[in-house]
């Protein structure tokens, strides 16, 4: 039964061998590079070097499927949402109007539109696969260490390392739960109506609930006792200590950032590129 | 001498009471725990046992609140005055639920996690866990995580992360509650090993005297009701007889020498069947068991449920169920053992269609059912989960015990019927109006045990329905399910207890990695060392006994203890607290 939040799978390249610190950070840097811009070329830099780090990971599509599938789901959606709210906001940006075919007189699609929205869309594509290999190619038990190492206090990211170790018991015991109810005549299969499924599932919630209220003053009975929080700093066993190949994908990550700012700085004047002047 | 020993714990003239409490927990405690002394705290459910644990490792006061009377020292200083982490350096604790207490993601992330809150550098960690994990055989299993770890594995993290901190004395809460019996022998074998190692001091907390008793305890302190009522060595113990009046069991082959009629003195060494005076009480145990009457075979029944060539794989490597083949007969009681991950859950859930894509086939009175859903199925065959909590999920008991009629749209007035039925043969039925959350764990179960029988299943699967109950709650819930089995309903328990085992079901399936290893008498299983071995179990110390005494038969002799106390018990009644 595969009930891990994530599926880690232990791998050896130039990306899984990174620190967990330095993914952290690349994904928080180049990050930053794409969203002080608007400038498309900066971004497709950006998307190129992240599309080159994801196929070094050799993660592969199964792993991300689900994800992708969501992500895209979503980007429809702001595409559609962006049109349909401010169908005009390219020109504004922009100060041009080329249009290229037109509905009614507030929904004209023009080049200005296309190219909005069209680096908006780059910008996600640019860093999503930053933190797919973020969330993917760290071990899960380097990953509340290496958050905590930038600055985040531990408590905080122990939190997510808590979440990550008891996620499957919570699954299993929904699964218990859920089957033990289906006997007794829960019908929670499509042939049931929507919403007496919707109350179905808060009979299979409320148990579970007192079920994890009875494990989580356990866990803290446990951590209590083995002095968990006693002190402002903690050390970790799975910290991986930066080597040459993370000061190199820290030193990337940098340029882009670097050349984000630039353009903006000295090329653009702005934060947008504007090819239609 | 003790009193020479420095004394290490050290409570006096002290009492507690839990804020939400009406009572004190415990009361004018005074108790002296020496370094490097073993002691055993005994006693009923709600004795205080655990509490007084709690007062020793801090959660009380620092996690549960209440008031306080007297001093409690650790170390010599009072517990108050110190922090929980001060105190975490010296008592370390290993708590009842394996599971709960394994915070990391992997076990050696496990061990180092108080490392980790101490600050210790990187490098000196790494060592320290390797080493520690060496000396409770864990090392090779550093990089795996708790899933892939067995109860008695998992333990055995928890004793190693609380090593590393060299602390001086050992808490185990009730360390053999969730291990199969063979594992639960393995680890009082080792709490023996490093308390002898390492001089350490150790207090186990447990209501399962023999099991602690199979290595030497120094000392075993008896609670009842909030209070200490005996502080002894165990030869004096079972000398003075402190134990029966208070709900608490004695170990088999002592109840077996009382039975015989002889008078169990503390030199006579009853602390084990090992160390005991046998020539003194040989001939007292054969006349015994020459009195015995023969007993009555059982009378021949109909099959009710059967399952042929059953496999089952959650994915395509790993099988769980590797082809089993068995026959129940209407009206039985049957146990069916185990080691962890053997299969024997599974196997419940795949005969009430809990599991999908289970291959083979069921019969239930001759009829294939096979094809039918989990729904359909409940109504021949209730299953009652170990934990109720994980079933309750009505306010009141009345609509708890209705719910799956009403689910399956029965008339109001059979409902009521059906429910008030349920109620009565569970004892509820003056409670039926009663919110669930004034119930206690026995109670609770029992509303489980009735919403499943409105249904009118005439077969009840239950999974460790006695798991984490003392001698009198276990006896309250075997008894009540031996008297709904005499009233014709076929019954399979899922368990590890042995004395389970032997006292209520006759008939014992024993499944070991996917298949049926051994299948007929209980008392045959836990008398043959073989399967004993192979299953995980351990032999019952009766079996000890009768071989010690040169009984040859030691089968038929176990079977004339029970069915000599089960006499008794018909007779005088279940043993009141």
């Amino acid at each position: 039964m595969n009930t891990k939040l994530f599926d880690y799978v232990e791998r050896h390249n130039f990306i899984y061998d990174l620190s967990g610190v330095t993914k952290f950070l690349c994904f928080m840097i180049a990050g930053a590079a794409v969203m002080f811009t608007y400038d498309i070329r900066v971004m497709v830099v950006v998307f190129v070097v992240s599309m080159i780090a994801f196929l070094l990971s050799q993660i592969t599509f199964q792993q991300i499927r689900l994800m992708v599938i969501y992500v895209a789901i979503f980007m429809l959606m702001n595409i559609l949402l962006t049109f349909l709210f401010h169908p005009q906001y390219g020109v504004e940006i922009y100060g041009t109007k080329h249009v290229i075919f037109s509905i009614t007189e507030r929904y004209t699609l023009t080049w200005e539109q296309l190219m909005y929205q069209g680096s908006k869309v780059m910008k996600y594509c640019s860093i999503i696969p930053l933190g797919m290999i973020f969330i993917l190619a760290t071990h899960p038990s380097e990953m509340a260490s290496s958050m905590n190492r930038i600055g985040i206090p531990y408590k905080a990211t122990y939190a997510l390392a808590l979440t990550l170790r008891y996620f499957p018991d919570v699954i299993r015991d929904y699964q218990d739960i859920s089957v033990a109810q289906q006997a007794r005549g829960l019908d929670m299969s499509k042939k049931e109506r929507l919403s007496v499924r919707m109350k179905n599932i808060l009979n299979i919630c409320i148990p579970l609930i007192f079920t994890t209220l009875d494990r989580i003053e356990l866990i803290s009975n446990a951590m209590d006792l083995r002095g968990f929080g006693m002190r402002k700093k903690r050390t970790w066993y799975c910290a991986k200590k930066l080597n040459a190949k993370d000061y190199f994908a820290l030193g990337v990550c940098l340029l882009l950032l670097a050349l984000s700012i630039g353009m903006i700085v000295f090329v653009n004047h702005s934060r947008y590129y504007n090819p239609f002047l | 001498m003790i009193n020479e020993r420095k004394p290490l714990v050290s409570f006096k003239d002290y009492s507690f009471q839990y804020f939400a409490q009406a009572e004190p927990t415990l009361h004018d405690i005074n108790l002296t725990i020496y370094e490097g002394e073993k002691v055993m705290i005994v006693g009923a459910s709600g004795s205080g046992k655990s509490t007084l644990g709690n007062c020793i490792n801090g959660l009380i006061p620092f996690s549960y609140k209440g008031e306080s009377k007297g001093s409690v020292q650790v170390g010599g200083r009072e517990t108050s005055e110190m922090s929980l982490f001060e105190l975490s350096k010296i008592v370390g604790t290993v708590l009842q639920d394996p599971d709960g207490q394994f915070v990391g993601l992997s076990v050696a992330e496990d061990i180092a996690f108080s490392l980790e809150n101490q600050c210790m550098p990187q490098k000196e960690m790494i060592e320290l866990v390797q080493e520690t994990a060496a000396i409770v055989d864990m090392d090779r299993h550093l990089t795996k995580s708790p899933f892939e770890l067995s109860g008695g594995q998992k333990q055995r993290v928890g004793l190693a992360g609380v090593m590393v901190d060299d602390v001086e004395l050992f808490l185990f809460d009730e360390p053999l509650a969730n291990l199969d019996p063979a594992t639960g022998k393995t680890a009082i074998d080792l709490i023996d090993k490093i308390k002898t190692k390492y001089n350490k001091t150790v207090v186990i907390i447990e209501h399962r005297l023999e099991d602690v008793l199979y290595r030497h305890v120094d000392r075993v302190i008896v609670m009842n009701e909030g209070r200490i009522v005996a502080d002894m060595d165990a030869n004096t113990l079972f000398e003075a007889r402190v134990l029966p009046p208070l709900g608490i069991r004695e170990p088999l082959y002592v109840s077996a020498l009382r039975y015989a009629g002889v008078e169990i003195t503390a030199d006579m060494k009853p602390e084990s069947v090992e160390t005991l005076d046998i020539p003194r009480i040989r001939d007292a145990v054969i006349a015994w068991n020459e009195r015995q009457p023969q007993p009555q075979p059982s009378p021949k029944r109909e099959e009710i449920l059967s399952g042929k060539d059953i496999r089952f794989a959650y994915n395509r490597d790993h099988e769980i169920l590797k082809g089993i083949d068995f026959s129940i007969s209407a009206g039985e009681m049957v146990s069916v053992v185990g080691t962890n991950g053997a299969g024997k859950s599974t196997l419940a859930k795949a005969v009430c269609a809990l599991v999908k894509n289970v291959k083979g086939q069921f019969f239930y009175e001759g009829r294939d059912i096979s094809d039918q859903t989990i729904k359909e199925r409940a109504q021949h065959i209730g299953y009652v989960m170990q934990n109720p909590n994980q079933m309750i999920c009505k306010q009141m008991i009345y609509d708890e015990v209705a719910m799956g009629l009403q689910l399956r749209k029965y008339p109001e007035e059979e409902v009521d019927r059906r429910v008030l039925a349920a109620l009565k043969t569970c004892g509820l039925y003056e409670m039926r109006n009663w919110p669930i959350s004034a119930l206690s764990f026995g109670q609770k179960k029992r509303v489980t045990i009735a919403s499943m029988l409105a249904l009118e299943p005439k077969i009840l699967i239950l999974d460790e329905p006695t798991a984490g109950q003392d001698y009198y709650h276990y006896t309250e819930i075997m008894e009540f399910l031996r008297s709904l089995n005499e009233s014709g309903v076929t019954i399979l328990i899922i368990t590890h207890d042995m004395h389970l085992m032997l006292e209520y079901t006759e008939r014992t399936l024993v499944i070991c990695d996917g298949k049926v290893l051994f299948d007929g008498s209980s008392v045959h299983a836990l008398t043959n060392p073989d399967i004993a071995e192979r299953a995980n179990l351990k032999l019952t110390s009766l079996y000890d006994l009768a071989m010690k005494c040169g009984i040859d038969d030691a089968q038929s002799f176990v079977e004339n203890f029970i069915h000599y106390e089960r006499g008794l018990r018909d007779r005088i009644g279940p043993q009141t607290k």
